[in-house]
């Protein structure tokens, strides 16, 4: 299940885990990331937390969690080289993986149609 | 959608947009802050080729001297600026100051002898107040005339005096800070060997009905690229240039901005034209003094940029800051971060280890010298 967030990020869920990433269009709008910070694996997230930050040449944004969950996982590979995530957002520039406090919660999120219509 | 309808737009704004400008508001105008390849490869294509800026937001003003002799405009411009003016040979052009009276930099700007005149350049954000200030304080001698049927551009990288003699045979021949009257496309131009990112370069003054066409030609030229407010902003971080607003202002001295270099002996005591400029009192004291703090390039130990206004601490605890980042980013030829800031004067040497506050956490910088790159301006 792919989902999104009017923070633009994704969120592919499969078995009660969020692999969370930010969308192609936020990378567009950020320009060339130089710097990724991650959360630690197994912190607790709130919702609306913020979970990483992000660099580009031009400004510092947080990237919020978008759910209630634990940190499984993250992608060191975007942090020793943070140009991963311009060039494939929604694939190998993956942030971390959440395990899902309530994962039926997900369902409230946008599905992809939804999510363009609102990035036009 | 930027809403511009308050914004100014230069002879240039049209063309930046058809170029793919991702247009921006700055400093009242509607400016390009980066186009397709974006901020990094700009910066990098800069370095390596050619970049071409559009700067005419920025203020061009002449002072023409009543009495027909560039020497009283010189002296008139020196009551408002801690440098030597009248030793600016024709065809030659000089980093100034405006100082206040409480010794604090009110803009930065370039001053060029043009042989029967002075011809200034100075921000944007700061023009009006400048062009008062100038006809304030020099009418009696001066002719202050603001030129704002002018656009101006920058070509900078090693590659800007080929694309540009393509033009204009003449400007090869020209050294860092030399100034000219060049015809450019059939116009009348004042070019200068200078520009605002280490790299050689020019800047062109040119009547604004041939901007235009003069930045198509050069942009027929597969060297030059058109490039952004945003790696104008990283090229002369690295070069340890300062930006007015962030890195000096009414708060900052020259010596605290650690543009000593600036003021020429002739103007400082014991000079044969000591003083006569605001601030004079403050300014000169702290040439025998020392200023409580200074100006130093910083260099972040990690990879996290380290932007404008991130408390400086000297250790991991201590509650009270030593220094603040003025300017801060990452550097796309360094490939590293850097930033400028202030800290206190004891611990301005190079090699000092300090820490930043970012998001709640201390990280180590050192001070270093500026600038980050070596400059490669034609001397």
């Amino acid at each position: 299940m792919l989902k999104y967030t009017e923070d633009h990020e994704w969120l592919s869920i499969a078995d009660g885990v969020a692999t969370v990433g930010i969308t192609s269009h936020a990378v567009e709008q950020l320009g060339d990331l130089v710097f990724v910070d991650l959360p630690q694996v197994g912190a607790a997230l709130a919702r609306n937390d913020s979970a990483a930050t992000v660099e580009s040449v031009k400004a510092a944004s947080d990237v919020y969690c978008p759910l209630d969950g634990e940190v499984l996982e993250v992608n060191e590979a975007i942090v020793n080289d943070p140009a991963i995530v311009n060039a494939d957002p929604q694939g190998a520039g993956w942030f971390y993986k959440l395990k899902l406090a309530n994962p039926a919660e997900a369902e409230a999120l946008m599905d992809e149609a939804a999510y363009l219509a609102l990035v036009g | 959608m930027l809403d511009t309808t308050s914004l100014k737009t230069t002879p240039l704004t049209a063309l930046n947009i058809e170029l793919g400008g991702k247009m921006v508001g700055f400093a009242g105008y509607e400016m390009p802050v980066q186009f397709a390849p974006g901020v990094m490869k700009e910066h990098l294509h800069t370095r390596a080729r050619a970049g071409l800026f559009d700067v005419s937001h920025m203020g061009q003003v002449l002072l023409r001297p009543k009495s027909g002799k560039v020497e009283d405009a010189a002296l008139a411009l020196e009551r408002l600026v801690p440098v030597d003016i009248l030793g600016v040979k024709p065809g030659r052009q000089r980093y100034a100051l405006f100082t206040d009276a409480r010794g604090g930099i009110l803009d930065d700007l370039m001053v060029a002898n043009r042989g029967d005149h002075l011809y200034v350049v100075v921000n944007a954000s700061c023009k009006e107040q400048d062009v008062a200030h100038m006809r304030t304080h020099l009418s009696d001698l001066c002719e202050v005339v603001e030129l704002t049927d002018r656009a101006l551009v920058a070509l900078q990288g090693p590659e800007a005096e080929a694309a540009l003699s393509a033009l204009a045979p003449e400007v090869a021949a020209m050294a860092f800070m030399d100034v000219r009257g060049v015809r450019i496309l059939g116009v009348d131009c004042i070019v200068s060997r200078s520009g605002y990112s280490g790299e050689d370069g020019y800047e062109v003054s040119v009547p604004a009905d041939t901007a235009v066409a003069l930045v198509r030609k050069l942009l027929e030229n597969p060297d030059v690229q058109p490039i952004g407010l945003g790696a104008r902003d990283s090229l002369r971080l690295e070069a340890g240039l300062c930006l007015y607003g962030n890195d000096i202002d009414t708060t900052t001295t020259p010596v605290a901005a650690a543009l000593e270099w600036a003021v020429q002996k002739v103007r400082r005591s014991g000079g044969t034209r000591a003083g006569g400029f605001p601030g004079a009192d403050v300014i000169l004291a702290e040439f025998d003094q020392g200023a409580p703090r200074r100006r130093v390039g910083i260099a972040p130990e990690g990879r996290a940029p380290i932007r404008g206004g991130t408390a400086l601490f000297a250790d991991e605890t201590s509650t009270t800051p030593v220094g603040q980042i003025t300017s801060g980013g990452f550097g796309p030829t360094t490939e590293t971060p850097v930033a400028m800031g202030y800290v206190a004067t004891a611990l301005a040497q190079s090699g000092t280890r300090l820490f930043a506050e970012l998001r709640g956490k201390r990280l180590p910088v050192t001070v270093a010298d500026l600038p980050f790159i070596t400059p490669r301006y034609k001397r």
